[in-house]
């Protein structure tokens, strides 16, 4: 996102146009120099007070014991300095194992949601790309699911996967693929994994196919007239003319995309509930739980730091990757 | 362009499987809702045979929909409407001033896209907690702790959006307004604000979705009498049942007026991101 904001503008215009420029004594700002503060001063107050300060308080809670002896007066909270953070990445304790295992099974849900989420929103987007009839009803259904609430798309799905009464197990057992006297649960064990990869894909990937379909509509259609005429078949152009031009889109989206799917919490929180299988445990969801259960906060908040800091690590290395990129390019 | 026989493959088999993986929970929800209990709690059927539109009236009674309809009702629209006012000042100022930490304040602003959810829930709760017993303003429980949550939420990809819509409009028209006579706030509300239409519905179909659905704050910041959709569902699982009739006839009828309204602007929403978010 940092990217697209950095291109060239034109000279402002208070210095384009201010006839009171010339006259001001020096030292003096220019007239309406306030101006474009006051107008994003709203905006930092609200993020300050949302975003910023509830920030640096959560990593400050991370290096007190903010149990729950402590939470009616935190202040008073015993500041263990690093404590909270060698409890967390002690693979060999208990806690640390929980955390390490739960930040694998996210690597794997983040590495296959958004894959296929991307990779779904890109062949609708292409497949949708030229006109035909029928193309604007394919266009209003794939948008569905990105307008139904998040909640009522979940717990649709967890009927669906319900055990004994849900219609994935009618389905797979009417093909034949499991043993319909004794079903598979979906919601409980391993199988619990590939549910939430579905849920959490259902739910996003017409986000992808949004942006991807707002992307190839910038894409000038010469290009591919004079690819056609040149003998290149479709996947030719759709390597070297819609990839291409979809790059900056892609450069966003698949950043965006890893942000929103590694921090998910909504989808193992609806589908779960309380009683969340190892498999199903996400870093967001398992630091909530901990939390939560151990009412032990500075320990929740030390491991939230600890997700933060991986998150902006991947970030950085993501955007040096694509600044040299385009540089080379 | 012609298309090959390949292509024509790859779109029907495309188009027929996302179709498919799209419309299923849709289906199940709309079916579900219209069975009786039993119907729901035995083998699934494709077909509502004992058809009822019960559920619809019993989910007002099962729980109190109706103010958890009107609370999300409040603080959505709420949030929406003064996170796109307030991202429209920050994007104009941020497009047409070069002003010392200008950078500073959008990079500042994307990053926070990063910070995970759980990291400030609880220090969000304590300052609220903190900010009512010295101040005497009520945020937790309350519309306005939940509102101004929710804006700050949609606050960063709102003006990112809106920033790329307004950059792409020609300069020549601020020149002219300004010869005109017309201030930099007449300016933006004369001539920028009715150019960005587009730009502008699609920050507020983004930001209302996005606090309509939100379920991780609502279960912390609202109580009983300010709650929300969101975590009011939750309430048809009791100890003793779980009314899954019910619970589907609640995700349709809190789904309707959001799918609806999406659609309706869906044309606006898709021009103004690739007007806006996509260069």
């Amino acid at each position: 996102m940092v990217l697209t904001t950095e291109k060239p503008e034109a000279a402002p215009l208070r210095a384009a146009s201010g006839p009171g420029a010339v006259k001001v004594p020096k030292k003096k700002r220019a007239k309406g120099w306030w101006l474009p503060f006051a107008l994003i001063a709203p905006a930092i107050v609200f993020e300050l007070l949302i975003h910023v300060i509830p920030m640096i308080v959560g990593i400050w809670m991370s290096f007190i014991k903010l149990t729950q002896f402590y939470i009616a007066n935190w202040s008073a909270a015993p500041f263990v300095g690093f404590g909270n953070y060698q409890i967390a990445l002690n693979f060999n304790g208990a806690q640390g194992q929980a955390l390490l295992s739960s930040f694998l099974v996210t690597c794997g849900f983040t590495i296959l949601v958004v894959g296929l989420a991307w990779g779904f929103g890109m062949a609708a987007a292409v497949a949708l790309q030229k006109a035909f009839r029928g193309r604007a009803i394919f266009r209003t259904m794939f948008l569905i699911p990105y307008a139904v609430p998040m909640y009522a798309g979940i717990i649709t799905w967890k009927f669906m996967f319900q055990q004994n009464t849900g219609v994935i197990n009618q389905i797979l057992g009417s093909l034949h693929l499991i043993d319909p006297n004794n079903p598979p649960f979906w919601l409980i064990g391993d199988n619990a994994f590939g549910a939430m990869v579905i849920v959490a894909i259902w739910k996003l990937w017409p986000f992808a196919f949004l942006m991807l379909m707002a992307g190839l509509q910038t894409i000038n259609e010469d290009l591919y007239e004079a690819a056609s005429l040149d003998g290149a078949k479709p996947f030719r152009q759709w390597r070297n003319i819609t990839l291409p031009g979809l790059g900056a889109v892609n450069n966003v989206l698949l950043l965006v995309l890893f942000l929103w799917t590694f921090n998910d919490f909504n989808t193992p929180f609806i589908l779960f509930g309380g009683g969340e299988p190892p498999a199903g445990d996400l870093i967001s969801f398992h630091i909530y739980n901990t939390s939560f259960i151990t009412l032990n906060f500075g320990f929740g908040a030390a491991m939230s730091v600890l997700l933060l800091l991986f998150l902006m690590f991947v970030s950085a290395i993501y955007l040096v990757f694509i600044n040299r990129r385009s540089r080379r390019a | 362009m012609r298309e090959t026989t390949g292509f024509k493959t790859f779109r029907i088999v495309t188009l027929a499987a996302l179709g498919i993986f799209v419309l299923l929970p849709l289906y199940v929800m709309i079916t579900s809702a219209l069975k009786p209990l039993v119907d729901v709690q035995g083998k699934f059927t494709w077909w509502p045979t004992n058809f009822t539109i019960q559920p619809f009236i019993d989910i007002w009674s099962t729980i109190p929909l109706a103010s958890y309809f009107v609370n999300s009702v409040i603080v959505s629209t709420s949030a929406s409407v003064i996170s796109v006012i307030i991202a429209i000042f920050a994007s104009y100022a941020v497009s047409r001033w070069r002003f010392r930490g200008r950078n500073a304040f959008t990079t500042t602003i994307l990053s926070t896209q990063m910070f995970p959810g759980v990291l400030f829930l609880l220090p969000l709760y304590l300052i609220f907690i903190n900010i009512s017993q010295t101040l005497g303003i009520q945020l937790i429980g309350s519309y306005l702790g939940l509102i101004i949550t929710y804006l700050t939420f949609t606050l960063p990809f709102a003006i990112w959006m809106l920033t790329g819509y307004f950059d792409n409009i020609p300069r020549e028209l601020d020149e002219a307004a300004k010869v005109d006579g017309a201030s930099a706030i007449g300016t933006l509300i004369r001539v920028i604000l009715p150019v960005a239409r587009p730009g502008i519905v699609a920050v507020l179909v983004y930001s209302f979705i996005t606090a309509w659905g939100e379920v991780l704050f609502a279960s912390v910041l609202t109580t009983q009498s300010s709650r929300t959709l969101a975590v009011g569902l939750g309430e048809y699982s009791t100890q003793v049942n779980v009314y899954w009739n019910q619970i589907m006839a609640a995700s349709v009828v809190v789904s309707i007026p959001v799918v609806i309204g999406f659609l309706l602007l869906q044309r606006n929403f898709v021009a103004g991101l690739s007007a806006g978010a996509v260069k």
